[in-house]
């Protein structure tokens, strides 16, 4: 009998969850964000930050009431699609984000696969967001990608400049994966070393993607003696191995890149020998985080068990979409509309102490603004930590 | 700014070059040693069974992950890590060919349908990967810190050297296992003519069922010692099971020494390409697939491979 009564007082609570969960959810309309990125394979960190920095300021939203855009409240969700970081599925990714009427899609992660979506995107009213860094793609006539994080190109210089006049840098040597976006980037990175006036004393020296012990690959450039040493377009993968390489064959001059790191991942795979390694970041270091970055840093981490510093950067696509959405609420189903708003858009950045503003700018780089605001933010690992070493703005 | 000690001045030239072949031959031992080992597991399933074991690479990354749960994570000592990952894997392995492969070779006579088992199982493996252990490149502490440098001619990290080590002793161990134990004899009789073996008394289905497990246990073994060089993150599954194949191509396939030599030509290949050709780009492994390509035309049952399988 009382397992009778247990039974119905469990069946009750567990019906009466479901039944408040579903009259909560049905309180709002729902408002689908896309994800078009590389969740596997080895550069699946970098996909697998962008869709739970994502999902974790989407539950955050939706758990705290929804967010409101011109009087409707909608709960986001996230609608995901692994590319493989394969062209022809970023391609087939944006088709189903087409079928399923979404306008804002997050990503790809990668030149090809951002250049393969234009049409795609361009032709069924998408604005998306890619993490790569070809200039075609936000120059005029291209008119719906959004650069969803600081260029190597923007970047890169401003290192550059840094370390000659701190570190007092000369000479500098460049290693890339042989692939699209690292080549690009390693290019990118000699024309503006170049420029510089700095000497570039190796730069053809690359690896296969899936190298994973790169001593053999390091000992000619070691021996060009350069005082820098760029990981141009590094994955976080591969980052720890070639500082650990590098160190071990007694190189002591500096060593950066302009993609995002991980600490943690660092610490594990190279520890003290990371430490002055130099690389971009996002406004999580304890002197930029806001209340609200902490917040999401926590959220992250109780959600997936791990937070990926590489998200300090991608919080921020997601947030500039609503933002943008709110200022003008009838660019939720016109792009026309969004473009045309971003020009004079500006809010509160809400992530990064102090005064800094969301807007988009890549007037200088691109000649119009396709380009969210992320603050670059130049972060030197030391003892299993980033500190800033510098803050800049693009444009 | 401080100048890296690697290089020299005045008669540092001599020096260099003097480098250049030192450094080239003990990384090309380094890779040949683990390149071996990553190729006998495999060659051995592919002996024993006629399987080609797509899912290899990804046993030896769960092997990795295990090491670095256990030493990484928890503090275990290294070498009890490593058996932990070699249990792991052989358990695994034995799981595999007794539910999965077992049954679909006894029901089907399609060579395909092993093949496409074993590709399902790596994509399951992966997916399984990447819930159980995340997605980020992971690493373990140093096992032995310091650098061995010979004069700035041969430098080598000391774990290097004694992950090298004990690659070869492995390898010597395996040898000595198929050449001197009951299980090795029955297992070599398995790959040599598997209706012999059993009409001589030998259980076909129980040294199925080790030889696999054993396979996979030298995976596990391999992803664990090389953790501590290399790190493991979850993408490393499916380009370790293709150098794999390459090597068992080079040395003939279900050949042991051709595993072993394969391995070897494999990683001087890798180190001298590495070495001379930097300057040229990356076309090293360029330059091996078309060698590859050009020797299979030639031999196309390896150097140690006979032509009737």
């Amino acid at each position: 009998m009382q397992r009778r009564t247990l039974m119905k007082a469990v069946l009750t609570a567990v019906t009466l969850t479901a039944l408040q969960t579903t009259i909560v959810h049905a309180e709002n309309t729902v408002l689908k964000i896309g994800f078009v990125g590389v969740t596997s394979g080895p550069a699946a960190a970098w996909g697998i930050s962008n869709q739970r920095s994502m999902e974790a300021r989407a539950a955050w939203i939706n758990e705290t009431g929804g967010y409101t855009i011109g009087g409707t409240t909608y709960d986001i969700e996230i609608v995901s699609f692994d590319d493989q970081k394969d062209p022809k599925r970023a391609i087939a990714g944006m088709e189903k984000m087409a079928q399923e009427g979404i306008h804002y899609v997050v990503g790809p992660n990668v030149d090809d696969g951002a250049a393969a979506v234009r049409p795609v995107a361009e032709s069924n009213g998408i604005m998306y967001f890619p993490y790569a860094f070809p200039k075609a793609l936000y120059q005029a006539p291209a008119s719906n990608a959004v650069l969803g994080m600081v260029a190597n190109y923007q970047s890169g210089p401003a290192i550059y400049k840094y370390l000659m006049a701190e570190k007092g840098v000369k000479t500098v040597a460049f290693i890339a994966a042989n692939e699209s976006d690292p080549l690009s980037q390693r290019d990118g990175g000699v024309e503006a070393a170049t420029a510089l006036g700095m000497e570039v004393v190796s730069s053809n020296v690359t690896y296969q993607v899936d190298t994973t012990d790169f001593t053999p690959v390091l000992t000619p450039i070691m021996r060009t003696r350069p005082d820098l040493l760029v990981l141009s377009g590094v994955s976080p993968a591969n980052a720890p191995q070639l500082i650990r390489s590098a160190r071990e064959l007694g190189f002591e001059g500096v060593i950066s890149t302009e993609t995002a790191q991980d600490a943690g991942v660092l610490a594990e795979g190279a520890g003290d020998l990371a430490n002055g390694f130099i690389s971009v970041g996002g406004a999580s270091t304890p002197e930029l985080a806001s209340p609200m970055m902490n917040e999401f840093v926590q959220r992250y981490t109780d959600m997936f068990g791990e937070y990926n510093d590489e998200s300090n950067t991608k919080v921020y696509a997601l947030e500039y979409i609503l933002e943008t959405l709110k200022a003008d609420p009838s660019a939720i189903a016109d792009v026309n509309a969004f473009q045309a708003t971003m020009d004079t858009f500006e809010a509160p950045n809400p992530y990064m102490n102090g005064d800094a503003k969301l807007r988009y700018v890549g007037m200088s780089s691109f000649g119009q603004k396709r380009q969210v605001a992320v603050p670059l933010v130049v972060n030197v690992y030391q003892d299993g930590a980033f500190k800033t070493l510098f803050v800049a703005e693009v444009d | 700014m401080r100048r890296t000690s690697l290089g020299r001045t005045g008669p540092g030239f001599f020096h260099e070059r003097k480098l250049k072949m030192e450094q080239i031959l003990a990384n090309g031992v380094y890779l040949g040693s683990q390149y071996a080992m990553i190729a006998l597991g495999l060659t051995l399933i592919f002996a024993l069974m006629n399987v080609l074991n797509f899912a290899h690479g990804q046993m030896y990354v769960i092997g990795g992950f295990v090491t670095y749960t256990f030493y990484g994570q928890w503090g275990v000592p290294f070498v009890l890590a490593l058996v932990m990952s070699c249990v792991t894997l052989a358990i695994l392995g034995a799981l595999i060919e007794r539910y999965l492969f077992a049954p679909v070779i006894k029901g089907s006579a399609r060579e395909e349908s092993t093949m496409l088992l074993a590709a399902g199982i790596a994509f399951f493996l992966d997916a399984l990967i990447l819930i159980i252990f995340g997605e980020k490149q992971r690493g373990v502490p140093k096992i032995v810190n310091g650098v061995f440098n010979y004069d700035f001619r041969l430098i080598m990290p000391y774990d290097r050297i004694l992950i090298c080590v004990l690659a070869i002793l492995s390898i010597v161990a395996f040898i000595g296992l198929m050449q001197y134990t009951k299980t090795g004899r029955a297992l070599r009789a398995l790959a040599q003519d598997r209706t012999a073996a059993q009409l001589m008394g030998v259980n076909v289905d129980r040294y199925s069922m080790i030889g696999f497990a054993l396979g996979a246990m030298l995976a596990g073994l391999v992803g664990g010692l090389l953790v501590t060089i290399t790190g493991v993150n979850l993408g490393m599954g499916g380009p370790t099971s293709i150098k794999a194949f390459m090597m068992v191509m080079i040395g003939g396939a279900g050949v042991i020494s051709g595993a072993i030599w394969g391995g070897i030509i494999l990683g001087f290949m890798e180190a001298i390409g590495l070495a001379v050709l930097s300057q040229y780009g990356d076309i090293t492994y360029l330059l091996i697939f078309i060698s590859l390509m050009i020797f299979l035309a030639v031999r196309p049952q390896g150097l140690m491979g006979k032509p009737w399988g």
